[in-house]
Protein backbone atom coordinates (compact mmCIF):
# COMPACT_ATOMS: atom_id res chain seq x y z
CA UNK A 1 0.00 0.00 0.00
CA UNK A 2 1.39 3.47 -1.04
CA UNK A 3 1.59 5.96 2.00
CA UNK A 4 -1.04 7.92 0.24
CA UNK A 5 -3.80 5.57 0.10
CA UNK A 6 -2.55 4.41 3.62
CA UNK A 7 -3.08 8.21 4.52
CA UNK A 8 -6.56 8.69 3.12
CA UNK A 9 -7.32 5.70 3.86
CA UNK A 10 -6.42 6.69 7.35
CA UNK A 11 -8.25 10.13 7.31
CA UNK A 12 -11.32 8.23 6.21
CA UNK A 13 -11.29 5.91 8.81
CA UNK A 14 -11.01 8.67 11.92
CA UNK A 15 -13.34 10.95 9.78
CA UNK A 16 -15.81 7.79 10.56
CA UNK A 17 -15.12 7.01 14.32
CA UNK A 18 -15.45 11.14 15.23
CA UNK A 19 -19.07 11.26 13.44
CA UNK A 20 -19.69 8.09 14.26
CA UNK A 21 -18.79 9.36 18.31
CA UNK A 22 -20.39 12.73 17.85
CA UNK A 23 -23.89 10.97 16.85
CA UNK A 24 -23.46 8.97 20.28
CA UNK A 25 -23.32 12.19 22.22
CA UNK A 26 -25.88 13.71 20.82
CA UNK A 27 -28.58 10.50 21.32
CA UNK A 28 -27.23 9.71 25.26
CA UNK A 29 -27.76 12.97 26.61
CA UNK A 30 -31.67 12.23 25.94
CA UNK A 31 -31.06 9.14 28.03
CA UNK A 32 -28.42 10.74 30.51
CA UNK A 33 -31.40 13.28 31.35
CA UNK A 34 -33.72 10.60 31.55
CA UNK A 35 -31.47 8.17 33.52
CA UNK A 36 -30.53 11.38 36.24
CA UNK A 37 -33.77 12.07 36.92
CA UNK A 38 -35.21 8.54 37.18
CA UNK A 39 -32.31 8.16 39.80
CA UNK A 40 -32.92 11.25 41.82
CA UNK A 41 -36.55 11.79 41.25
CA UNK A 42 -37.83 7.89 40.47
CA UNK A 43 -38.46 6.92 44.19
CA UNK A 44 -40.17 10.01 44.67
CA UNK A 45 -42.97 8.83 41.93
CA UNK A 46 -45.26 7.26 44.10
CA UNK A 47 -49.14 7.70 44.48
CA UNK A 48 -48.77 10.09 46.35
CA UNK A 49 -46.75 12.22 43.94
CA UNK A 50 -50.01 12.38 41.66
CA UNK A 51 -52.66 12.67 44.61
CA UNK A 52 -51.57 14.47 47.52
CA UNK A 53 -51.36 18.77 47.94
CA UNK A 54 -47.68 19.48 49.01
CA UNK A 55 -46.98 19.83 52.60
CA UNK A 56 -45.30 22.08 54.66
CA UNK A 57 -41.80 21.97 55.16
CA UNK A 58 -40.34 19.77 57.42
CA UNK A 59 -42.93 17.28 57.03
CA UNK A 60 -42.25 14.48 54.71
CA UNK A 61 -44.75 13.01 51.91
CA UNK A 62 -47.15 15.20 50.36
CA UNK A 63 -46.82 15.54 46.53
CA UNK A 64 -48.00 18.00 43.10
CA UNK A 65 -51.50 16.97 42.22
CA UNK A 66 -52.37 20.91 42.52
CA UNK A 67 -49.67 21.20 40.10
CA UNK A 68 -50.68 18.56 37.94
CA UNK A 69 -53.90 19.42 37.50
CA UNK A 70 -53.03 23.13 37.15
CA UNK A 71 -50.68 22.24 34.01
CA UNK A 72 -53.61 20.47 32.43
CA UNK A 73 -55.94 23.34 32.96
CA UNK A 74 -53.44 25.38 31.15
CA UNK A 75 -52.65 23.32 28.31
CA UNK A 76 -56.45 22.70 27.92
CA UNK A 77 -56.86 26.80 27.67
CA UNK A 78 -53.73 26.97 25.67
CA UNK A 79 -54.59 24.27 23.13
CA UNK A 80 -58.19 26.19 23.04
CA UNK A 81 -57.21 29.30 21.96
CA UNK A 82 -53.92 28.88 19.92
CA UNK A 83 -54.90 26.20 17.93
CA UNK A 84 -58.13 27.08 16.18
CA UNK A 85 -56.05 30.37 15.66
CA UNK A 86 -53.08 28.53 14.00
CA UNK A 87 -55.15 26.15 12.01
CA UNK A 88 -57.38 28.07 10.53
CA UNK A 89 -54.21 30.88 9.74
CA UNK A 90 -52.75 27.77 8.26
CA UNK A 91 -56.03 27.08 6.39
CA UNK A 92 -55.70 31.17 4.57
CA UNK A 93 -52.06 31.04 3.91
CA UNK A 94 -51.89 27.26 2.08
CA UNK A 95 -55.37 27.77 0.56
CA UNK A 96 -56.61 31.55 0.58
CA UNK A 97 -53.78 34.25 0.15
CA UNK A 98 -51.55 35.82 -2.36
CA UNK A 99 -47.53 34.92 -2.10
CA UNK A 100 -46.87 37.90 -0.72
CA UNK A 101 -49.57 38.12 2.08
CA UNK A 102 -48.27 34.46 2.68
CA UNK A 103 -44.77 35.48 2.75
CA UNK A 104 -45.08 38.09 5.06
CA UNK A 105 -47.64 36.02 7.95
CA UNK A 106 -45.18 33.36 7.56
CA UNK A 107 -42.24 35.62 8.39
CA UNK A 108 -44.26 37.16 11.22
CA UNK A 109 -44.86 33.43 12.31
CA UNK A 110 -41.18 32.67 12.73
CA UNK A 111 -40.20 35.56 14.57
CA UNK A 112 -43.14 34.68 16.83
CA UNK A 113 -42.15 31.38 17.07
CA UNK A 114 -38.29 32.95 17.90
CA UNK A 115 -40.03 35.49 20.71
CA UNK A 116 -38.20 34.41 24.31
CA UNK A 117 -40.72 32.83 26.02
CA UNK A 118 -39.71 35.10 28.82
CA UNK A 119 -41.20 37.77 26.44
CA UNK A 120 -44.54 35.93 25.88
CA UNK A 121 -44.86 35.74 29.79
CA UNK A 122 -44.46 39.83 30.17
CA UNK A 123 -46.92 40.68 27.60
CA UNK A 124 -49.47 38.43 28.75
CA UNK A 125 -48.95 39.92 32.38
CA UNK A 126 -49.52 43.45 30.57
CA UNK A 127 -52.39 42.47 29.00
CA UNK A 128 -54.13 39.63 31.23
CA UNK A 129 -52.93 39.59 34.51
CA UNK A 130 -51.82 43.22 35.22
CA UNK A 131 -55.76 45.04 34.07
CA UNK A 132 -57.49 42.56 36.39
CA UNK A 133 -55.17 43.05 39.12
CA UNK A 134 -54.77 38.91 39.42
CA UNK A 135 -52.61 36.09 37.98
CA UNK A 136 -54.85 33.10 37.14
CA UNK A 137 -55.06 29.83 35.52
CA UNK A 138 -56.76 31.60 32.55
CA UNK A 139 -53.58 34.21 32.30
CA UNK A 140 -51.27 31.02 32.35
CA UNK A 141 -53.08 29.29 29.37
CA UNK A 142 -53.01 32.64 27.65
CA UNK A 143 -49.31 32.81 27.40
CA UNK A 144 -48.96 29.39 26.65
CA UNK A 145 -51.69 29.75 23.88
CA UNK A 146 -49.62 32.24 22.26
CA UNK A 147 -46.97 30.21 21.99
CA UNK A 148 -48.90 27.48 20.40
CA UNK A 149 -49.73 29.64 17.46
CA UNK A 150 -47.20 29.64 15.37
CA UNK A 151 -45.85 26.49 16.31
CA UNK A 152 -49.40 24.71 15.10
CA UNK A 153 -49.42 27.23 12.35
CA UNK A 154 -46.34 26.70 10.08
CA UNK A 155 -46.10 23.03 10.80
CA UNK A 156 -50.35 22.59 9.60
CA UNK A 157 -49.67 24.91 6.86
CA UNK A 158 -46.53 23.25 5.36
CA UNK A 159 -48.73 19.76 5.66
CA UNK A 160 -51.74 21.61 3.74
CA UNK A 161 -49.45 22.51 1.01
CA UNK A 162 -47.98 18.97 0.80
CA UNK A 163 -51.69 17.99 -0.30
CA UNK A 164 -51.18 17.22 -3.94
CA UNK A 165 -52.80 19.84 -6.48
CA UNK A 166 -54.74 17.14 -8.60
CA UNK A 167 -57.07 16.57 -5.58
CA UNK A 168 -57.94 20.12 -5.23
CA UNK A 169 -58.92 20.05 -8.93
CA UNK A 170 -61.00 16.84 -9.01
CA UNK A 171 -63.06 17.89 -5.64
CA UNK A 172 -63.80 21.59 -7.99
CA UNK A 173 -64.40 19.52 -11.21
CA UNK A 174 -66.79 18.09 -8.86
CA UNK A 175 -68.70 21.07 -8.36
CA UNK A 176 -66.96 21.56 -5.14
CA UNK A 177 -66.84 25.61 -3.25
CA UNK A 178 -63.30 26.14 -2.04
CA UNK A 179 -64.09 25.56 1.63
CA UNK A 180 -66.31 22.56 0.79
CA UNK A 181 -63.19 21.50 -1.27
CA UNK A 182 -60.53 22.27 1.86
CA UNK A 183 -62.86 20.36 4.27
CA UNK A 184 -63.97 17.51 2.47
CA UNK A 185 -60.52 16.87 0.88
CA UNK A 186 -57.68 18.65 1.43
CA UNK A 187 -57.98 18.53 5.51
CA UNK A 188 -59.11 14.78 5.56
CA UNK A 189 -55.83 14.23 3.36
CA UNK A 190 -53.72 15.90 5.95
CA UNK A 191 -54.56 15.02 8.73
CA UNK A 192 -52.11 13.01 10.79
CA UNK A 193 -50.05 15.56 9.91
CA UNK A 194 -52.09 18.57 11.24
CA UNK A 195 -52.84 16.45 14.57
CA UNK A 196 -48.96 15.63 14.87
CA UNK A 197 -47.84 19.14 14.35
CA UNK A 198 -50.92 19.71 17.44
CA UNK A 199 -49.30 17.17 19.85
CA UNK A 200 -45.83 18.98 18.88
CA UNK A 201 -46.99 21.85 19.67
CA UNK A 202 -48.52 20.78 22.56
CA UNK A 203 -45.38 19.05 23.85
CA UNK A 204 -43.65 21.83 23.57
CA UNK A 205 -45.16 24.44 25.68
CA UNK A 206 -46.00 21.76 28.32
CA UNK A 207 -42.59 22.10 29.89
CA UNK A 208 -42.56 26.01 28.89
CA UNK A 209 -41.23 27.50 32.91
CA UNK A 210 -41.14 31.28 32.14
CA UNK A 211 -44.24 32.71 30.50
CA UNK A 212 -45.75 30.74 34.12
CA UNK A 213 -43.84 32.61 36.55
CA UNK A 214 -45.95 36.14 36.16
CA UNK A 215 -49.06 35.15 34.64
CA UNK A 216 -49.77 31.69 37.01
CA UNK A 217 -47.24 32.48 39.43
CA UNK A 218 -48.17 29.13 41.34
CA UNK A 219 -49.72 27.88 44.57
CA UNK A 220 -49.34 25.54 46.94
CA UNK A 221 -52.76 24.64 47.34
CA UNK A 222 -56.04 23.89 44.53
CA UNK A 223 -56.96 26.50 42.77
CA UNK A 224 -60.61 26.56 42.41
CA UNK A 225 -61.96 27.99 39.04
CA UNK A 226 -60.02 29.63 36.65
CA UNK A 227 -59.45 33.09 38.09
CA UNK A 228 -57.06 32.14 41.15
CA UNK A 229 -53.03 31.40 40.89
CA UNK A 230 -52.39 28.00 40.12
CA UNK A 231 -49.87 25.76 40.63
CA UNK A 232 -48.15 24.26 37.37
CA UNK A 233 -45.50 21.49 37.11
CA UNK A 234 -42.07 23.62 35.50
CA UNK A 235 -43.22 26.70 37.56
CA UNK A 236 -43.24 23.73 41.17
CA UNK A 237 -39.82 22.20 39.59
CA UNK A 238 -38.46 25.97 39.36
CA UNK A 239 -39.27 26.79 42.98
CA UNK A 240 -38.81 23.42 44.59
CA UNK A 241 -35.31 23.17 42.88
CA UNK A 242 -34.22 26.49 44.34
CA UNK A 243 -35.40 25.77 47.69
CA UNK A 244 -32.74 24.42 50.10
CA UNK A 245 -34.57 21.59 51.57
CA UNK A 246 -33.67 17.83 50.26
CA UNK A 247 -37.03 16.48 50.28
CA UNK A 248 -37.94 19.34 48.12
CA UNK A 249 -35.42 18.84 45.77
CA UNK A 250 -36.40 15.23 45.60
CA UNK A 251 -39.75 16.28 44.73
CA UNK A 252 -38.60 18.35 42.18
CA UNK A 253 -36.55 15.48 40.23
CA UNK A 254 -39.78 13.81 40.46
CA UNK A 255 -41.36 16.26 38.95
CA UNK A 256 -39.08 16.55 36.59
CA UNK A 257 -39.43 12.96 35.52
CA UNK A 258 -42.85 13.07 35.17
CA UNK A 259 -42.76 15.86 32.65
CA UNK A 260 -39.92 14.10 30.79
CA UNK A 261 -41.94 11.18 30.34
CA UNK A 262 -45.07 12.75 29.43
CA UNK A 263 -43.59 15.10 27.08
CA UNK A 264 -41.96 11.79 25.59
CA UNK A 265 -44.96 9.74 25.76
CA UNK A 266 -46.80 13.02 23.36
CA UNK A 267 -43.51 13.31 20.80
CA UNK A 268 -44.14 9.16 20.35
CA UNK A 269 -47.22 9.03 19.74
CA UNK A 270 -47.51 12.02 17.16
CA UNK A 271 -44.52 9.60 15.66
CA UNK A 272 -46.55 7.18 15.65
CA UNK A 273 -49.38 8.87 13.81
CA UNK A 274 -47.74 9.93 11.59
CA UNK A 275 -45.41 6.86 10.39
CA UNK A 276 -48.63 5.12 9.88
CA UNK A 277 -48.40 6.74 6.76
CA UNK A 278 -49.42 9.98 4.71
CA UNK A 279 -53.15 8.90 3.41
CA UNK A 280 -51.81 10.15 0.23
CA UNK A 281 -49.17 9.02 -2.17
CA UNK A 282 -46.43 11.73 -3.50
CA UNK A 283 -46.52 12.27 -7.07
CA UNK B 1 -82.27 19.84 -14.61
CA UNK B 2 -81.88 19.95 -18.16
CA UNK B 3 -79.86 16.76 -18.33
CA UNK B 4 -83.05 15.03 -18.62
CA UNK B 5 -84.23 16.54 -21.26
CA UNK B 6 -81.68 17.11 -23.72
CA UNK B 7 -82.90 19.15 -25.96
CA UNK B 8 -81.40 19.50 -29.53
CA UNK B 9 -80.68 23.38 -29.80
CA UNK B 10 -80.12 24.72 -33.30
CA UNK B 11 -77.61 27.62 -32.57
CA UNK B 12 -76.06 29.54 -35.21
CA UNK B 13 -72.70 28.11 -35.87
CA UNK B 14 -69.11 29.77 -36.71
CA UNK B 15 -68.91 28.92 -40.10
CA UNK B 16 -65.71 26.42 -40.06
CA UNK B 17 -67.96 24.61 -37.77
CA UNK B 18 -71.08 24.28 -39.84
CA UNK B 19 -69.38 23.06 -42.68
CA UNK B 20 -67.61 20.24 -41.18
CA UNK B 21 -70.24 18.97 -39.24
CA UNK B 22 -73.06 19.23 -41.83
CA UNK B 23 -71.58 17.77 -44.73
CA UNK B 24 -71.47 14.47 -42.69
CA UNK B 25 -73.75 13.93 -40.10
CA UNK B 26 -76.92 16.59 -40.26
CA UNK B 27 -78.13 15.60 -37.07
CA UNK B 28 -74.94 16.94 -35.61
CA UNK B 29 -75.95 20.12 -35.68
CA UNK B 30 -77.34 19.74 -31.98
CA UNK B 31 -74.50 21.50 -30.11
CA UNK B 32 -74.07 20.51 -26.38
CA UNK B 33 -71.84 23.38 -26.03
CA UNK B 34 -70.70 26.15 -28.53
CA UNK B 35 -67.45 28.13 -28.43
CA UNK B 36 -67.42 31.65 -30.32
CA UNK B 37 -64.28 33.88 -31.08
CA UNK B 38 -62.35 32.66 -27.81
CA UNK B 39 -59.40 34.21 -26.99
CA UNK B 40 -57.52 33.54 -24.00
CA UNK B 41 -55.22 35.27 -21.59
CA UNK B 42 -52.48 34.00 -19.05
CA UNK B 43 -51.72 37.36 -17.74
CA UNK B 44 -50.60 39.54 -20.98
CA UNK B 45 -49.24 36.28 -22.70
CA UNK B 46 -52.71 35.22 -25.42
CA UNK B 47 -52.96 31.03 -25.58
CA UNK B 48 -55.70 30.86 -27.73
CA UNK B 49 -57.01 33.23 -30.60
CA UNK B 50 -60.46 33.32 -31.92
CA UNK B 51 -61.22 29.78 -31.51
CA UNK B 52 -64.91 28.82 -32.83
CA UNK B 53 -66.69 25.03 -32.59
CA UNK B 54 -69.20 23.29 -31.05
CA UNK B 55 -69.22 19.98 -29.13
CA UNK B 56 -71.99 18.02 -30.64
CA UNK B 57 -74.02 16.27 -28.34
CA UNK B 58 -73.74 12.47 -27.28
CA UNK B 59 -70.74 12.42 -29.75
CA UNK B 60 -67.18 12.34 -28.56
CA UNK B 61 -64.52 15.37 -29.94
CA UNK B 62 -61.34 14.93 -29.60
CA UNK B 63 -58.70 18.03 -29.70
CA UNK B 64 -55.41 17.15 -30.65
CA UNK B 65 -52.09 19.66 -31.57
CA UNK B 66 -48.36 19.44 -30.67
CA UNK B 67 -47.68 20.16 -27.03
CA UNK B 68 -48.64 23.64 -26.12
CA UNK B 69 -50.73 24.56 -28.74
CA UNK B 70 -53.81 25.70 -26.03
CA UNK B 71 -55.93 21.92 -26.02
CA UNK B 72 -55.95 21.99 -22.59
CA UNK B 73 -56.30 25.16 -22.17
CA UNK B 74 -59.62 25.17 -24.38
CA UNK B 75 -60.50 21.83 -22.70
CA UNK B 76 -60.30 23.88 -18.79
CA UNK B 77 -62.03 27.19 -20.17
CA UNK B 78 -65.18 24.46 -20.84
CA UNK B 79 -66.08 24.00 -16.72
CA UNK B 80 -64.10 27.22 -16.20
CA UNK B 81 -61.20 25.12 -14.15
CA UNK B 82 -58.78 27.71 -15.68
CA UNK B 83 -60.35 30.35 -13.20
CA UNK B 84 -57.87 28.63 -10.34
CA UNK B 85 -55.00 29.99 -11.94
CA UNK B 86 -54.08 33.91 -10.72
CA UNK B 87 -54.31 36.33 -14.08
CA UNK B 88 -55.96 33.78 -16.38
CA UNK B 89 -59.09 34.93 -18.26
CA UNK B 90 -60.94 34.52 -21.05
CA UNK B 91 -62.73 36.87 -24.08
CA UNK B 92 -65.50 35.78 -25.97
CA UNK B 93 -68.65 33.69 -25.99
CA UNK B 94 -69.14 30.11 -24.90
CA UNK B 95 -72.75 28.14 -24.63
CA UNK B 96 -74.09 25.36 -22.69
CA UNK B 97 -77.52 24.43 -23.80
CA UNK B 98 -77.70 27.57 -25.36
CA UNK B 99 -77.00 29.96 -21.71
CA UNK B 100 -73.48 31.44 -21.42
CA UNK B 101 -71.82 29.31 -19.32
CA UNK B 102 -69.66 32.86 -17.89
CA UNK B 103 -73.08 34.06 -16.16
CA UNK B 104 -73.48 30.69 -14.71
CA UNK B 105 -72.45 29.88 -11.02
CA UNK B 106 -69.18 27.96 -11.18
CA UNK B 107 -70.30 25.48 -9.05
CA UNK B 108 -73.28 24.75 -10.89
CA UNK B 109 -71.70 24.49 -13.86
CA UNK B 110 -68.68 22.34 -12.70
CA UNK B 111 -71.67 19.73 -11.45
CA UNK B 112 -72.92 19.61 -15.65
CA UNK B 113 -69.77 19.59 -17.13
CA UNK B 114 -67.28 16.83 -15.74
CA UNK B 115 -63.86 16.60 -15.77
CA UNK B 116 -61.01 13.46 -15.73
CA UNK B 117 -57.54 15.11 -15.51
CA UNK B 118 -53.88 13.48 -16.75
CA UNK B 119 -53.38 11.08 -13.61
CA UNK B 120 -55.95 9.18 -12.29
CA UNK B 121 -56.42 11.73 -8.98
CA UNK B 122 -58.56 9.38 -6.58
CA UNK B 123 -59.43 10.96 -3.02
CA UNK B 124 -57.73 9.14 -0.44
CA UNK B 125 -61.07 7.79 0.80
CA UNK B 126 -62.98 4.38 0.15
CA UNK B 127 -64.29 3.30 -3.34
CA UNK B 128 -67.22 4.19 -2.30
CA UNK B 129 -67.02 7.16 -0.92
CA UNK B 130 -64.89 8.65 -4.03
CA UNK B 131 -68.01 7.48 -6.35
CA UNK B 132 -70.01 8.75 -3.44
CA UNK B 133 -68.44 12.34 -3.13
CA UNK B 134 -70.04 14.53 -5.97
CA UNK B 135 -73.65 13.10 -4.82
CA UNK B 136 -73.10 13.92 -0.96
CA UNK B 137 -71.69 17.46 -1.57
CA UNK B 138 -74.24 18.39 -3.71
CA UNK B 139 -76.98 16.84 -1.37
CA UNK B 140 -78.50 14.75 -3.78
CA UNK B 141 -81.84 13.31 -2.92
CA UNK B 142 -80.67 9.63 -4.73
CA UNK B 143 -80.30 6.98 -2.78
CA UNK B 144 -76.48 6.67 -2.92
CA UNK B 145 -75.56 3.23 -2.97
CA UNK B 146 -77.45 2.70 -5.85
CA UNK B 147 -76.13 5.78 -7.81
CA UNK B 148 -72.53 4.61 -6.68
CA UNK B 149 -73.83 0.73 -8.17
CA UNK B 150 -74.77 2.55 -11.87
CA UNK B 151 -71.95 5.25 -11.96
CA UNK B 152 -69.32 2.29 -11.23
CA UNK B 153 -71.38 -0.07 -13.53
CA UNK B 154 -70.79 2.94 -16.41
CA UNK B 155 -67.28 2.67 -16.00
CA UNK B 156 -66.52 -0.85 -16.26
CA UNK B 157 -65.22 -1.01 -13.10
CA UNK B 158 -68.59 -2.27 -10.94
CA UNK B 159 -67.39 -6.15 -11.28
CA UNK B 160 -63.86 -5.43 -10.45
CA UNK B 161 -64.72 -3.60 -7.26
CA UNK B 162 -68.16 -4.84 -5.93
CA UNK B 163 -66.90 -7.03 -3.58
CA UNK B 164 -64.52 -4.33 -1.56
CA UNK B 165 -66.22 -0.89 -1.78
CA UNK B 166 -64.90 -0.23 1.35
CA UNK B 167 -60.91 -0.65 0.81
CA UNK B 168 -59.31 2.40 -0.26
CA UNK B 169 -59.27 3.61 -3.44
CA UNK B 170 -55.25 3.91 -3.64
CA UNK B 171 -55.26 -0.23 -3.57
CA UNK B 172 -56.59 0.14 -7.06
CA UNK B 173 -53.86 -0.34 -10.39
CA UNK B 174 -53.65 2.87 -12.42
CA UNK B 175 -56.35 1.97 -15.09
CA UNK B 176 -59.06 1.11 -12.15
CA UNK B 177 -58.22 4.27 -10.98
CA UNK B 178 -58.56 6.38 -13.73
CA UNK B 179 -62.11 4.23 -14.53
CA UNK B 180 -62.84 5.18 -11.01
CA UNK B 181 -62.38 8.83 -11.47
CA UNK B 182 -64.62 8.58 -14.13
CA UNK B 183 -66.96 6.94 -12.36
CA UNK B 184 -66.83 9.54 -9.71
CA UNK B 185 -67.15 12.30 -12.67
CA UNK B 186 -70.45 10.02 -13.97
CA UNK B 187 -71.89 9.92 -10.72
CA UNK B 188 -73.64 13.60 -10.99
CA UNK B 189 -74.82 13.06 -13.96
CA UNK B 190 -72.91 15.63 -16.32
CA UNK B 191 -74.26 16.74 -19.44
CA UNK B 192 -70.90 17.30 -20.85
CA UNK B 193 -67.48 14.98 -19.52
CA UNK B 194 -64.16 16.29 -20.15
CA UNK B 195 -61.02 14.03 -20.28
CA UNK B 196 -57.42 15.69 -20.20
CA UNK B 197 -55.02 13.25 -21.49
CA UNK B 198 -56.55 10.96 -19.77
CA UNK B 199 -54.42 7.62 -20.70
CA UNK B 200 -51.08 9.62 -20.55
CA UNK B 201 -50.59 7.59 -17.58
CA UNK B 202 -51.42 4.12 -18.30
CA UNK B 203 -50.52 1.19 -20.12
CA UNK B 204 -51.59 -0.27 -22.86
CA UNK B 205 -54.41 -2.69 -21.74
CA UNK B 206 -56.12 -0.20 -19.41
CA UNK B 207 -55.30 2.48 -21.69
CA UNK B 208 -57.81 0.08 -24.57
CA UNK B 209 -60.19 -0.55 -21.78
CA UNK B 210 -60.83 3.59 -21.54
CA UNK B 211 -61.28 3.89 -25.16
CA UNK B 212 -63.58 1.13 -24.90
CA UNK B 213 -65.22 2.83 -22.74
CA UNK B 214 -65.76 6.45 -23.99
CA UNK B 215 -67.71 5.05 -27.27
CA UNK B 216 -69.92 3.37 -24.78
CA UNK B 217 -70.09 6.18 -22.56
CA UNK B 218 -71.20 8.66 -25.65
CA UNK B 219 -74.83 7.20 -25.08
CA UNK B 220 -75.36 8.73 -21.65
CA UNK B 221 -73.05 12.15 -22.18
CA UNK B 222 -71.17 14.43 -24.89
CA UNK B 223 -67.41 13.73 -24.46
CA UNK B 224 -64.76 15.87 -25.38
CA UNK B 225 -61.15 14.45 -24.89
CA UNK B 226 -57.94 15.97 -25.62
CA UNK B 227 -54.97 13.58 -26.10
CA UNK B 228 -51.71 13.97 -27.94
CA UNK B 229 -52.28 10.39 -29.27
CA UNK B 230 -53.52 10.89 -32.68
CA UNK B 231 -54.23 6.91 -33.21
CA UNK B 232 -56.40 7.58 -29.75
CA UNK B 233 -58.18 10.49 -31.46
CA UNK B 234 -59.20 8.29 -34.47
CA UNK B 235 -60.12 5.58 -32.64
CA UNK B 236 -62.50 7.20 -30.64
CA UNK B 237 -64.04 10.44 -31.45
CA UNK B 238 -66.37 11.82 -34.32
CA UNK B 239 -64.98 14.64 -34.64
CA UNK B 240 -61.41 16.26 -34.80
CA UNK B 241 -59.98 19.87 -34.02
CA UNK B 242 -56.79 20.76 -34.66
CA UNK B 243 -55.05 23.28 -32.95
CA UNK B 244 -51.63 24.91 -33.18
CA UNK B 245 -50.02 27.66 -31.63
CA UNK B 246 -53.25 28.81 -30.43
CA UNK B 247 -55.24 28.88 -33.22
CA UNK B 248 -57.94 26.37 -34.37
CA UNK B 249 -56.83 25.11 -37.92
CA UNK B 250 -59.25 22.51 -38.69
CA UNK B 251 -62.19 21.28 -37.22
CA UNK B 252 -63.74 18.21 -39.17
CA UNK B 253 -65.04 14.63 -38.83
CA UNK B 254 -62.72 12.38 -37.86
CA UNK B 255 -62.57 10.30 -40.69
CA UNK B 256 -62.19 12.99 -42.62
CA UNK B 257 -59.57 15.27 -40.38
CA UNK B 258 -57.22 11.87 -41.08
CA UNK B 259 -57.93 10.79 -44.14
CA UNK B 260 -58.35 14.62 -46.33
CA UNK B 261 -57.09 17.07 -44.20
CA UNK B 262 -58.06 20.57 -45.86
CA UNK B 263 -55.28 22.08 -44.19
CA UNK B 264 -51.58 21.10 -45.32
CA UNK B 265 -50.77 21.82 -41.55
CA UNK B 266 -52.97 19.52 -40.52
CA UNK B 267 -51.49 17.19 -42.45
CA UNK B 268 -47.85 17.88 -41.99
CA UNK B 269 -48.92 17.04 -38.66
CA UNK B 270 -50.99 14.45 -38.96
CA UNK B 271 -48.47 12.30 -40.87
CA UNK B 272 -45.76 13.37 -38.23
CA UNK B 273 -43.37 15.59 -40.22
CA UNK B 274 -43.52 17.83 -36.40
CA UNK B 275 -45.52 17.81 -33.06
Amino acid sequence: MSPRLRWRKFVSGFMLTMTGVCALVAVSVLFLILGYLAIHGGASVNWNFFTKLPVPVGETGGGMANAILGSAKMLLLATLFGVPIGFFGAIYLAEFSGSTTAFFVRYAADLLNGVPSIVIGIFAYGLVVHPFKQYSTLAGGFALGLMMIPITLRSTEEFLRGVPNPLREAAMALGASKWKTIATVIVPAAYRGILTAILLAFARVAGETAPLLFTALGNQFWSPGWTHPTASLPVMIYTYALAPYDDWHRQAWAAGLVLLVLILVINIVARAILSRGIAVPRS
Amino acid sequence: MQASVRPALSVNLPPIATSALARETPEALAMRMTISKLDFFYGPKQTLFDVSMGIAVNKVTSLIGPSGCGKSTLLRTLNRMYETIRGARLRGEILLDGQSILAQDVTALRRRVGMVFQRPNPFPKSIFDNVAYGLKINGSKLPISDAVEKSLRHAALWDEVKDHLHKSAYELSGGQQQRLCIARALAVEPEVLLLDEPCSALDPISTAKIEELLVQLKDICTITIVTHNMQQAARVSDFTAFLLTGQLIEFSPTPQLFTTPGDPRTEAYITGRFG
